[in-house]
């Protein structure tokens, strides 16, 4: 298993994460559409680590499972935080004058989603596509 | 910081948009392209993105703000080159930006913002298109 943390403190540091996670996807032979959906998501959430986080890293893995493969992603910050995931995850909604589409948007391009932030506490978001 | 170049073709300006696309140097074409239309009185603006490697919703919205400002400024737009694995992936999204017009390339685009002077501005994609688009998937 491979393990690669990524600093998120500019946003150019959103291009570096893409990459990163374009090289895995390859690495694991996602389709040419699954690499895109898969780095369409991370870009969507690393703008969101950034831009509302404050800032923090990305983390690639290869992972399998039984006998698939697939890339995990965790996206960790210690920004504010969000009070309620439920109404972040809806679509259309939005804190900061985007579309509303981050979130829940980056959530229909991966297999697996897991979110987990407080108040205070910052966030935690993790993604896995399988191939 | 890095610009996105746009050239001047005749009345249409032609902006090339680079694969590794940092979000200031996205929204700085924004400005930049609005100036551009007023000072060279550009009918038309073709937007090439065949080198990008995703759309987010960042970008969407950007080309889509892009579109609106131009057209408010009198000139018309139209994006091309979009990759195949680009539109699965908007749509899914949730990202279909209708009021973009789109064509498969330059020549295209600018073929279709000719068209659109001649008959006024209205429908988007020929069926010419969307037929070697079809073609071009299988």
């Amino acid at each position: 298993m491979k393990t690669e943390a990524l600093a998120i403190a500019a946003d150019s540091d959103v291009v570096l994460v893409r990459k990163a996670v374009r090289l895995a996807a390859i690495e694991v032979r996602l389709s040419l559409v699954d690499q895109t959906k898969l780095v369409t998501a991370a870009s969507e959430i690393a703008r969101n680590t950034f831009v509302y986080g404050g800032g923090g890293t990305c983390t690639v893995e290869v992972v399998t499972d039984g006998g698939r493969v697939g890339v995990r992603l965790t996206f960790e910050d210690q920004g504010p935080g969000i009070s309620d995931i439920a109404l972040a995850l809806t679509e259309g909604y939005t804190s900061g004058g985007g579309l509303g589409l981050g979130l829940c948007g980056a959530k229909r391009l991966v297999h697996e989603f897991q979110i987990e932030s407080d108040p205070g506490q910052g966030t935690r978001i993790v993604l896995v596509r399988w191939k | 910081m890095e610009r996105i170049p746009v050239l001047l073709i005749g009345k249409t300006l032609l902006v090339t948009m680079q694969s590794d696309l940092h979000d200031k140097v996205a929204l700085a074409l924004q400005e930049e392209l609005a100036e551009r239309i007023i000072k060279t009185e550009a009918k038309g603006v073709v937007i090439d993105i065949s080198a990008l490697e995703i759309v987010d919703s960042f970008i969407g919205r950007l080309l889509a703000n892009t579109a609106e400002i131009s057209s408010l400024l009198g000139a018309r737009t139209v994006v091309v080159g979009m990759q195949p694995a680009i539109a699965i992936t908007l749509v899914e999204l949730g990202l279909g930006l209708q009021g973009i017009q789109t064509a498969l390339d330059v020549d295209r685009g600018i073929a279709l913002l000719a068209k659109g002077n001649e008959q006024g501005w209205g429908h988007g994609r020929s069926k010419l298109d969307d037929l070697d688009a079809i073609r071009r998937f299988k």
